[in-house]
């Protein structure tokens, strides 16, 4: 069997796949990949499974050599790669061989970048997906980050499919980064209508406090009114609480699964990969869309990938 | 034809991928086994579609499959099941048994707990392990049941700055509400005590010791006890 041997792990990398879902009710929530439309592309590229696993980097990303001949696609923010030295572009697909080295730098772009290999990332599965929760020490290599000298198992890959090399259209589905656009969340109407204005007007800025568990953002301009308390319930992945403070914090794949705060918006599906590349800093602004049109956005997101 | 639902009940989206049903707006038992009631239903026959479920102390949050069904059609196929709850027997609850040891190092709050209530310390562990509890639902991360039931004289407000780090094990009250932490995590509840117990694995069968509608109770144990389990 061969296998991925990191050399450095890069400021935070995890196994990352699509996700657990079903397991609500006892507190965990999905987890899988912040972008997962570039782990989706990086997939297809290989002609693995959508949901093979892969590695997902953060801001700087790591070095890694392979046991044998590897096939491997790298998506998401640029990362400057280089294989032995060599740039290697995004959204392509190449063959590192044993000996060679894989190293990624500081983010040219977004918050996260993509390793893929064919085969995928092959370690046990924890309640049905390979995909790491940090919070809960769950999934992907016990449950952590990755270190150095972490040696990870790449699966057989006689039973992928045939790579595919739509990669243009995919890259271009992939770094399109716009307006965030919402849904109205479920306490919409508790909100005072000036809040619900200043949050469609207002530029925000992302806060350090930025990771898988959710992004918490600072207007520009506003702080938002509050909408009260709520009894604790169940909170959607993308859901944009606000707590008393009044500046929104967007829950993301690691989330809580329920919450007492009151939900103002939700970011759409579609926008999911979106979220998943802010990085501190990034200017964000938000548009508000009809559930009607999130749809249309979503089934036509996912015939082009088709 | 369409179906009578309970008059309480209401569905809302809450994104494009999941919906809310709502129970009314009030914590209370009867509400809570109307929730259970329809994770019952729903679990001995799986509608298509549904993707995962949060429940809550009044509502259920539904994910579902937006690719292949809308809001419209995931509501009316959850409609017949809302209709059906009077009709489930429920099951006698688990009673669910949590050994804690309560105070000193293990519970740094218990003295603050008890000079708000103008209690003794040891008032406080014996109001506390005198309770049965109702587990509503588990959420916030993975394993932490939300118990209900605590001795009215024991409410105590959240703390105003939350912890970074709660360690793992530590039985808390937060409002009127307790709870165990069952991984290190951040939190704001008051810290009264800590079990040994291992209360999420992933590698055990229901990888949660706690499941909704569980009756629980705790247990004194002396520090004593306590160390001498931690060290085996």
């Amino acid at each position: 069997m061969s296998t991925l041997t990191v050399l450095s792990p890069g400021l935070l990398t995890t196994v990352q796949d699509l996700g657990r879902e079903g397991y609500g009710a006892i507190g965990v929530s999905a987890s899988g990949a912040a972008d997962m439309l570039s782990l989706r592309i990086g997939n297809k590229l290989l002609g693995n499974l959508e949901g093979t696993a892969g590695l997902e980097m953060t801001l700087l990303g790591g070095a890694f050599q392979f046991s044998g001949e590897t096939w491997v696609a790298i998506t998401g923010s640029d990362f400057g790669a280089a294989l032995d030295g060599q740039a290697v572009l995004p959204y392509t697909v190449f063959k590192v061989s044993l000996g060679q080295t894989l190293q990624f730098g500081p983010t040219k772009s977004g918050a996260r970048a993509y390793l893929c290999v064919r085969g995928g990332i092959d370690l046990p599965k924890t309640l049905g997906s390979r995909s790491t929760h940090l919070l809960s020490g769950l999934g992907g290599l016990d449950g952590r980050a990755l270190r150095k000298g972490d040696i990870l198992p790449i699966g057989d890959d006689s039973r992928c499919g045939t790579a595919s090399y739509n990669s243009t259209t995919w890259h271009d589905l992939a770094i399109k980064r716009g307006a965030i656009r919402v849904t109205k969340g479920p306490q919409w109407e508790n909100f005072p209508s000036a809040a619900r204005i200043k949050f469609l007007e207002q530029t925000y800025i992302v806060t350090e406090e930025a990771n898988r568990m959710g992004i918490r953002l600072t207007g520009t301009r506003y702080e938002l009114e509050s909408a009260g308390e709520l009894i604790t319930e169940g909170v959607s992945l993308g859901a944009i609480q606000v707590p008393p403070s009044g500046q929104p914090i967007i829950l993301f794949v690691e989330q809580q699964t329920t919450g007492g705060y009151p939900k103002l918006a939700n970011v759409i599906a579609v926008d999911f990969p979106t979220v998943g590349q802010l990085r501190p800093r990034d200017e964000v602004r938000f548009e508000l869309v009809s559930i009607e049109m999130a749809r249309f956005l979503y089934l036509e997101r996912e015939r082009a990938l088709m | 034809m369409k179906n009578l639902l309970p008059a309480n009940t209401r569905f809302q989206p809450a994104s494009d991928q999941s919906l809310l049903v709502q129970f009314g707006q009030e914590i209370s038992l009867d509400t809570h086994r109307e929730i259970v009631s329809f994770l019952k239903l729903l679990e001995a026959q799986p509608p298509k579609g549904i993707v995962n479920l949060h429940p809550a102390y009044c509502s259920v949050l539904v994910k579902f499959d937006a690719l292949n069904f809308t809001h419209a059609e995931i509501e009316a196929s959850l409609e017949p099941y809302l209709a059906r709850l009077q009709e489930v027997k429920l099951p006698v609850p688990r009673l669910r048994e949590i050994p804690v040891c309560y105070g000193g190092e293990h519970g740094p709050d218990l003295a603050e707990v008890a000079s708000i209530h103008g209690l003794s310390a040891e008032e406080v562990v014996r109001l506390h392990s005198s309770a049965t509890y109702t587990a509503y639902f588990l959420g916030f991360v993975p394993g932490f049941a939300y118990l209900g039931g605590l001795p009215p004289e024991l409410a105590t407000p959240r703390l105003q700055a939350p912890r970074k780090v709660v360690p793992a094990g530590s039985v808390a009250i937060g409002g009127n509400q307790t709870g165990v932490y069952p991984t290190a995590t951040p939190g704001g509840w008051r810290l009264i005590g800590k079990t040994l117990l291992k209360l999420f694995d992933p590698a055990s069968a229901h990888s949660s010791f706690f499941e909704i509608g569980d009756q629980v109770r705790f247990v004194p144990i002396t520090a004593e006890e306590f160390a001498r389990a931690a060290s085996q």
